[in-house]
């Protein structure tokens, strides 16, 4: 069985991380405007792993697409690396292959097709595909789905991965599967991720910081740090507390 | 495939039969509606003047879609970069121009360009090349924005993102669009021929009907139809061909 993350916080040399301070994001809509973050904040070392929890609809996407710069914040800022998107659906391209779609980001950025193939090729292979570095996503399974796309926004080559519940729709031992590769990936290519999750189980086990968001305006109402060794296990005493602090923060009672 | 093809064999010799009966039986004069045996007589004694003019119609057919699809995707293209501006100008217009019966503007097109081919091709791609702009236009926009979003993460360039992105999406539509075209071609073909021709199957129709004969028009229809199938099929063959993965269901998954 995949034993989850392995993976410590990496030492990123020179590279600053991440930080959203005191950011704030309006919608204008039919209905008025919309405040989706209010005074958010949130602050990632280099190469450490950051969870965002929260309710739906906390704005925990829009956080994720300011990081990314597709939006600009009304008050606040946002201080990124160039961060590439993980999206929960795979959004492969059906008339690709594996091997294609895991070297988009990089065709798409302007890499020859030989060239961005021969890069993304030893990593299908890492990741148990390469037996199927031909197949069409119709032809793959949920999570070798996954972790195509998981490559692919690797090959990006960003410092920092921004991951919209990349797990949330897969079943309980794919994603436990697709723990451990993420965990395997960040320990060959250290990033510094932020990790929007609904699993506050998976926030702990993985991640080294849990930021908890409050509902609608969205900001951090709780930042925990796990600092709990490696591997962690979902049934750790040590684990459980922490699922438990970070529930109480969430509002639900135990 | 041949299953199909026997029941659509089946079905078109019970409509024959029916019409045939239909004729024999005197529900309508033969000068009027000739029996499919009158037809198929005149498909063979007239195979000759047929056939060569056959080659004419067919020649303006294949390159009017030609004409069209080229014209057509430019504008789809051109009408999806330009979503705010060019778009909501154009497409009006455009529905507007599938409204305009073709026999009013044939002759104007006779008298700008001719009788050559030139004007049977305009023609043809004016009846032909709507559908194949609104399927297109409908897979070039179908793309799901998150989709763009992510690209736009990974520092895609706009005409990246519609190289890898939205032109293999809408290849599927222009398929779509032009099965539809092949099949209102052949009218626009007959039309663009009666405006101002010596040759083509519609002229043979024009002059046939005009002889009182019937049977001989009834034929070079039947032609005219069996092109239009014998287009949709090679149309549709050619997109399995291409296109393998738009027909894909997700079937058995390794784990």
């Amino acid at each position: 069985m995949v034993q989850a993350p392995v993976k410590e916080p990496f030492d990123l040399h020179g590279a600053v991380g991440l930080s959203v301070e005191n950011v704030t994001r309006r919608f204008q809509t039919r209905r008025g405007v919309l405040a989706a973050l209010e005074g958010m904040s949130l602050h990632a070392r280099a190469g450490e792993m950051v969870a965002v929890v929260g309710p739906s609809g906390c704005g925990k996407s829009t956080l994720l697409e300011l990081i990314c710069g597709l939006q600009r914040p009304d008050c606040g800022r946002v201080d990124s690396e160039p961060a590439a998107l993980m999206p929960q659906r795979d959004l492969l391209l059906p008339w690709l292959s594996a091997l294609d779609n895991a070297s988009l980001a990089l065709r798409v950025a302007g890499t020859p097709r030989r060239q961005a193939r021969a890069q993304a090729a030893p990593w299908l292979e890492r990741f148990g595909l390469g037996d199927f570095r031909d197949t069409r996503p119709a032809h793959l399974s949920g999570g070798m789905r996954q972790r195509v796309s998981l490559l692919r926004s690797l090959l990006a080559g960003k410092p920092v991965l921004a991951l919209d519940e990349p797990f949330a729709a897969l079943d309980a031992i794919t994603r436990h599967e697709m723990h451990g590769w993420l965990a395997r990936v960040l320990a060959a290519e250290p990033r510094t991720v932020v990790l929007v999750t609904h699993d506050v189980e998976e926030a702990i086990v993985l991640a080294d910081q849990v930021v908890v968001m409050s509902p609608r305006p969205g900001r951090a109402v709780a930042a925990i740090d796990v600092t709990l060794p490696r591997p962690r296990h979902a049934t750790d005493p040590s684990v459980v507390e922490l699922r438990d602090r970070a529930l109480s923060a969430l509002g639900v009672e135990r | 495939m041949k299953r199909v093809a026997v029941r659509a064999i089946v079905l078109l010799a019970l409509l024959a039969g029916a019409w045939e009966a239909y004729v024999d039986l005197g529900g309508a004069d033969p000068l009027i509606l000739p029996a499919p045996h009158a037809v198929a007589h005149a498909l063979y004694i007239d195979r000759a003047l047929l056939w060569r003019n056959f080659l004419v119609t067919a020649e303006e057919i294949v390159l009017g879609i030609l004409v069209a699809a080229t014209a057509a995707f430019a504008l789809a293209v051109a009408l999806h970069f330009s979503r705010r501006t060019l778009r909501p100008a154009v497409y009006p217009l455009l529905v507007a121009s599938q409204t305009v019966p073709i026999p009013m503007v044939a002759p104007l097109f006779v008298l700008w360009l001719g009788f050559g081919i030139l004007p049977k091709l305009v023609v043809i791609a004016l009846v032909s090349f709507f559908s194949i702009v609104v399927t297109t236009l409908a897979g070039l926009a179908a793309v799901d924005p998150e989709l763009i979003k992510l690209m736009r993460t990974f520092d895609a360039s706009r005409a990246r993102i519609f190289r890898h992105v939205e032109l293999p999406a809408a290849l599927p539509g222009l398929f779509t669009g032009a099965k539809i075209a092949v099949v209102v071609a052949v009218i626009g073909a007959v039309f663009a021929e009666q405006a101002g021709s010596n040759a083509g199957l519609g002229f043979v129709f024009q002059q046939a009907i005009a002889q009182l004969l019937t049977a001989r028009a009834y034929a070079a229809v039947a032609i005219l139809s069996a092109f239009a199938i014998a287009l949709f099929a090679l149309l549709s063959a050619a997109e399995r061909l291409a296109l393998p993965w738009a027909y894909e269901t997700p079937g058995e998954h390794p784990r």
